[in-house]
């Protein structure tokens, strides 16, 4: 089975990798560049544990295949901190105790970057449906959706 | 940041009782903390598992030739792999397990016994290959009836799962095989006694679902076996010393051939108490002589890990019109899934715990059916039996016109009532919690239109047991602390806080890691809510046993009798007549001086923790029924418990809001849908709904503070009692909505609305 | 399997049409790659048509709008006036998945999954929009309620695409809605959906309407019944009734892990109703 030659921007950096066609974002992200920041939690969609941004855009990369990121820009958890500095929702996920075992956390933060980006001052409404679309099943999602929201505060008053 | 918590520890400690951020956290915010599924190895093969598409079938044979000549398959096993195993129980969290049953779910034998039983697996190069491989398994199956619904399990004539299971604790033993394990009684003084008593009695039956424990990473492992036989596993578990016990065993290996490295793990909430993929991948490498990696799909998890027991649930309660409840019977069916060993034990002891009751009688059948052996969920048994218990109480406190908070009240245990399951407790804070409850504003705000308020309280026992930690004193002064209790959910934040408390050293000079299996001395699993008790109590231990050898040293240097050297505010000083004769030594002073002193200072607690003690908690939710589809939503939710002491809040109240929400889903919506040939319908997130951030409400909490005498810093176990008071809490207030008692869980949309109409129809609706 | 991504219809009808086995159309993904996950289907060939420009595309055309089949839902929401002229069509796109499903799944993928319980299909066929539909033998319009036959059973000829559709111009007060019931608030597959589209004359009688029914029978429905109930009525009680009974005698469901016959035959005609209250609001303000 010939393999596909990927080329593609990964947190800013150019990066290439072979990948069968079947594989998806996820697997070449986990497996072919040791990113494994992005975790799997179901493969099918349904749980946001591998949510990336591609060209901006929020995606599961679990539904993507990896050849569809050729020529794409791909943001993922790796790419969030910029150098030693934490993102604020970084910073507020760690003084809310907003994670407890930390599988999901870093598709959370991947998509509550990408819902401040769109949208800076969210109502409580707005970031639980933004976010129905990662699990968490230890934390109830009260201490979550309290670091969104003063993340929000912080990036807003910057 | 949330206010420190109230009432006192504050000002009596320096780090307990405050909100630091955890040592792990920045690792987890930044994607590079390793879990299950993230560790490689060289060479490394991928390994996958055949299983069972029948729920019940004898295995007349599994020819794997063809996939052992496929290219790039490395290794294949069968059940045959495995030794064959004696019956023989042990404990595993609060439950026990049976090696003959852990070889037979591990890899099946004889029988396929659900679907998605593992019958074979393969390890090959690429997961392409593997699964190419699993194809080309044959397996001549027998197919055989099964049961799914454990009512039906009970009856003469159902399928028998096991021809050598006869039902224990019945006399006379019976003389034919049965699904029904076990039947286990508690009972204390005389309930028809009692009964006679009664002003007013209401006997209920209850049916609640098997529920997934659903946590988020499914399981995943890499295993290395060299050909000398020395072996390693990284997993993702509640318990790597378990890990180690059980896969040795199975595999007839030594012990200590096998060394267990806890990666981070993805929750487990019970669930990672026992091996799965563990043994498999050990004995794939073994044969393959290279790395073996699996991981579980989300469907596999589904299929073929333990959720909770569903259950058939009599209760009935006789009470006084003042409210004092004088009879209190239950009688439980728990389902055990393929092998015996459902929590209807720990079950059967809540149900009526959090009372002080004269008559009591429980009963307990542990059943078998054609479903994935259960495995520990949080609290595993007491939710069913409370959520019953706690239902019928909330009838009767509305028959009598009482408040059922007041009901509870007069009936709460305390310190000093002899539980119907044995013991007397200690400070317990049922009343605590009842008292923080009937004070709170939530139980006095107004409802709207369609709208009602439940209350119900649970109650938890919590436990102990074996347990390493060491604390090494670094060349500069800073501590290494290694405790062996895997981290689920901020269990390193509150260990290295308790050290910090006893050394009076800042957080950041103690660097907390969880211990692979070759580090330190057994340690039982992090289960039972035991780990920041257990894990606590030896750190502190450790952490007295280095203050003790730092004195040592000190006195060495300074020609003083032992006893006349204290460590006091963060160091080692002359004391009593000797005060002042010598400047305090802080301990980079002392790790200076270790070398010619006597060499390394490590502290060190092995123990077996005891005085674990109960957590109880009572909850209020209001929730909003929509009178034309049935939807329950949940719009308040209130969740009291007493902590004994909160070292870290902010992760006691994340413990009491993600039971919450366990519970929510437990009660609401989550359920395994069965086709009629027994497979599994919805093996996944979509149709098996968890809620989403979407379906909540913000989690109020209110941490309770009744100190465990036993524990040095007052901890009990807060882990598992959140999920207890839910479903009930939930159900009370869907009955003070609509009028309508509900007794079948999960109450989803379809059930509420034909439910509604039917009480329309009768006119007993209040919506 | 084989990954393609032509460019152009021809390119990608003639993979599709030379393709002896089975080969799938990729748009936005998010059902083919669960189901090739999850081996419930396993292509030889894929073609993904996101490079075809006319797919990805929305477009004003004769007081209509013409809307790419691989359009994704978060693109139809940014789309200001789209959204202002059929609110119902783009709520329903974005009903389907999570935001992060919104960022890649299409209406085209949607209709061609052959679910009866899609939920923008409903809405497009309330709305009265034709699928544009390329294939060996040229192009060709289809109403949206003719597309889908059966569950995973579609009206198209091996080696046709989908490629856009077509919304008709709208005028005076009309005004589209869309609702579904689901167990959760997000995440779900829809146990019942409604679409409803109804026009306004001056005094508020309604003059046309359409209402379609998703996942209460093998394919989603269009319910003229149901439409006469409201039309030359202002939506009162009454009709309001009668648009519930319709609905409900519409329905042919079945039993399954999702919801009972008898639940979403009742649920149907309470989404019925209060689709098109929502409709109603909507028109009046028109």
């Amino acid at each position: 089975m010939a393999k596909h030659h990927v080329t593609a921007t990964v947190n800013g950096d150019a990066v290439e990798f072979l990948c069968e066609p079947q594989e998806t974002l996820l697997d070449c992200l986990r497996d072919q560049l040791g990113l494994t920041g992005t975790k799997e939690g179901c493969s099918t969609g349904d749980c946001g544990a591998c949510s990336v941004t591609v060209n901006g855009r929020l995606v599961c990369s679990c539904l993507m295949l990896g050849v569809e990121a050729n020529g794409k820009s791909i943001g993922t958890i790796e790419g969030v901190a910029k150098g030693e500095e934490l993102h604020p929702l970084q910073r507020k996920f760690l003084e809310h105790a907003a994670l407890q075992c930390g599988i999901c956390t870093p598709g959370f933060l991947v998509a509550a970057k990408a819902l401040l980006e769109k949208h800076p001052d969210p109502s409580e409404t707005e970031v639980r449906y933004w976010l129905a679309g990662n699990l968490c099943r230890c934390t109830g999602y009260d201490k979550i959706i309290r670091a969104v929201m003063d993340a929000a505060t912080e990036m807003r008053g910057a | 940041m949330q206010e420190k918590v109230k009432d006192g520890p504050g000002s009596e400690f320096e780090y307990v009782g405050t909100r630091p951020i955890r040592p792990d956290g920045v690792d987890k915010v930044t994607g590079r903390a390793r879990f299950g599924a993230d560790f490689a190895l060289p060479g490394q093969l991928v390994g996958k598992v055949l299983r069972s598409p029948h729920a019940h079938a004898r295995i007349r044979s599994i020819d794997t030739s063809a996939a052992e000549k496929l290219e790039g398959v490395k290794s294949v096993i069968t059940g045959m792999d495995f030794k064959e195993q004696t019956s023989e129980f042990i404990p595993a969290g609060e439950m026990m397990v049976n090696y003959k049953d852990v070889v037979r779910n591990t890899m099946a034998r004889e029988k396929a016994l659900y679907e998605g039983h593992a019958i074979a697996a393969v390890a090959a190069t690429s997961a392409t290959i593997a699964k190419q491989a699993l194809k080309l398994i044959k397996v001549d199956y027998e197919v055989l009836p099964h049961v799914i619904d454990v009512v039906e399990a009970m009856k003469p004539g159902a399928p028998i799962l096991h021809e050598d299971m006869y039902t224990a604790g019945v006399e006379p033993a019976p003389k034919t095989a049965s699904n029904v394990a076990k039947r286990v009684e508690f009972v204390l003084g005389d309930v028809a006694a009692g009964l006679k008593q009664a002003d007013v009695v209401i006997e209920r039956e209850f049916t609640t679902q098997p529920v997934h424990q659903g946590y988020i990473e499914p399981h995943a492992c890499i295993a290395s076996v060299s050909e000398d036989g020395q072996a390693d596993v990284w997993v993702s578990t509640q318990g790597h010393w378990i890990v180690r016990a059980h896969c040795a065993r199975l595999l007839g290996w030594d012990v200590g051939k096998v060394r267990v490295t806890a990666a981070e793990i993805g929750g487990g909430f019970g669930g990672k108490t026992v091996v799965y993929l563990e043994p498999l991948a050990l004995a794939l490498s073994k044969k393959a002589r290279r790395p073996v990696k699996m991981v579980m799909t989300r469907e596999e998890v589904f299929r073929a890990s333990g959720p909770t027991s569903g259950a058939h649930v009599r209760v009935k309660i006789g009470a006084k019109k003042d409210g004092r409840i004088v009879s209190a019977e239950a009688e439980l069916k728990y389902q055990a899934g393929a092998f015996a060993g459902s929590p209807v034990q720990p079950g059967a002891m809540c149900a009526y715990a959090p009372y002080d009751l004269e008559n009591v009688k429980v009963v307990g059948y542990d059943v078998v059916t054609n479903r994935p052996k259960v495995a520990a969920y949080r609290a595993p048994g007491g939710p069913i039996s409370e959520f019953a218990v706690e239902s019928v109480i909330d009838e009767i406190a509305a028959k009598i016109g009482m408040d059922p908070i007041e009901m509870r009240l007069k009936n709460a245990a305390k310190q000093g009532t002899k539980a119907a399951y044995g013991p007397k407790f200690g400070p317990i804070g049922m009343i605590e919690t009842l008292e923080a409850a009937k004070s709170h504003a939530h139980w006095r705000t107004p409802l709207k239109k369609n709208q009602g308020r439940g209350v119900a309280s649970g109650f938890w026992f919590n436990i102990g047991g074996e347990t390493s930690v060491s604390l090494a004193l670094n060349e500069d002064g800073t501590l290494s602390l290694t405790a062996g209790t895997p981290d689920i959910g901020g269990l390193r934040a509150s260990l290295c806080m308790m050290a910090a408390e006893e050394l009076k050293v800042p957080l950041d000079k103690i660097r907390v890691q969880i211990g692979d299996t070759g580090q330190l001395g057994y340690n039982f699993l992090t289960g039972g809510s035991r780990s920041t008790f257990s894990s606590g109590m030896a750190t502190v231990e450790a952490a007295r046993d280095v203050m003790k050898e730092a004195c040592k040293r000190a006195s060495k240097l300074w020609e003083l009798p032992e006893d006349a050297v204290e460590y006091k505010d963060g160091a080692v000083r002359p004391a009593g007549p000797n005060a002042g004769k010598h400047n305090p030594m802080t301990l980079k002073e002392i790790a200076g001086i270790a070398g010619k002193t006597g060499g390394p200072i490590v502290g060190y607690a092995r123990i077996n923790a005891a005085g674990a003690a109960p957590s109880l908690a009572t909850h209020i939710c209001d929730v909003e029924v929509d009178p034309e589809t049935g939807k329950v939503s949940v719009v308040r939710y209130t969740a009291i418990q007493d902590a004994g002491r909160a070292i870290h809040p902010s992760y006691v109240e994340g413990q009491y809001q993600g039971g919450v929400a366990q519970g929510i889903g437990w009660a609401l919506n989550e359920e395994y849908i069965y086709d009629a040939k027994g497979k599994l319908e919805n093996p996944g997130f979509l149709d098996y709904r968890v809620p989403v951030a979407s379906d909540l409400p913000m989690i109020d909490t209110v941490i309770v503070e009744v100190p465990n005498p036993r524990h040095p810093y007052g901890v009990r176990g807060v882990g598992e009692t959140p999920i207890v008071p839910p479903m009930a809490t939930i159900a009370n207030a869907v009955a003070n909505a609509t009028g309508v008692r509900f007794t079948e869980l999960p109450m989803s949309p379809p059930k509420v609305l034909k439910a509604l109409d039917e009480a329309r129809a009768k006119g007993t609706a209040k919506i | 399997m084989r990954y393609e991504a032509p460019t152009s219809f021809d390119q990608a009808v003639a993979l599709l049409t030379r393709e002896p086995g089975e080969a799938r159309v990729l748009a936005g993904g998010t059902d083919l790659l669960v189901q090739m996950r999850t081996d419930i289907v396993d292509p030889i060939l894929v073609v993904d048509i996101k490079g075809i420009a006319e797919t990805r595309q929305i477009t004003e055309e004769g007081g209509g709008f013409r809307v790419g089949a691989a359009v994704t839902g978060a693109e139809l929401k940014e789309h200001g006036k789209l959204k202002s002229v059929w609110p119902g069509v783009v709520e329903a796109a974005n009903l389907i998945g999570s935001t992060q499903v919104q960022g890649r799944a299409t209406m085209g993928g949607n209709l061609c999954n052959g679910s009866p319980a899609a939920d923008s299909v409903p809405a497009l066929i309330a709305a009265g929009a034709k699928a544009t539909i390329v294939g060996p033998k040229g192009r060709r319009d289809v109403p949206v309620e003719d597309v889908m036959l059966a569950p995973r059973k579609l009206s198209l000829a091996k080696g046709e695409i989908i490629a856009s559709f077509l919304l008709p111009p709208k005028s005076g007060k009309t005004a589209d809605a869309y609702l579904r019931f689901i167990p959760r608030t997000e995440m779900d597959i829809a146990v019942v959906g409604c679409g409803v589209c109804l026009t306004l004359d001056a005094k508020g009688v309604c003059t046309a309407a359409r209402v379609s029914l998703g996942a209460v029978a093998p394919r989603p429905l269009l319910v003229a019944p149901a439409a006469a109930a409201i039309i030359g009525t202002t939506l009162d009680d009454a009709a309001m009734k009668k648009l519930d009974a319709a609905a409900q005698a519409a329905c042919q469901p079945i039993d399954d892990k999702r919801g009972t016959k008898e639940y979403r035959i009742k649920v149907a005609g309470v989404l019925a109703r209060r689709t098109a209250q929502i409709a109603l609001e909507r028109a009046r303000k028109n």
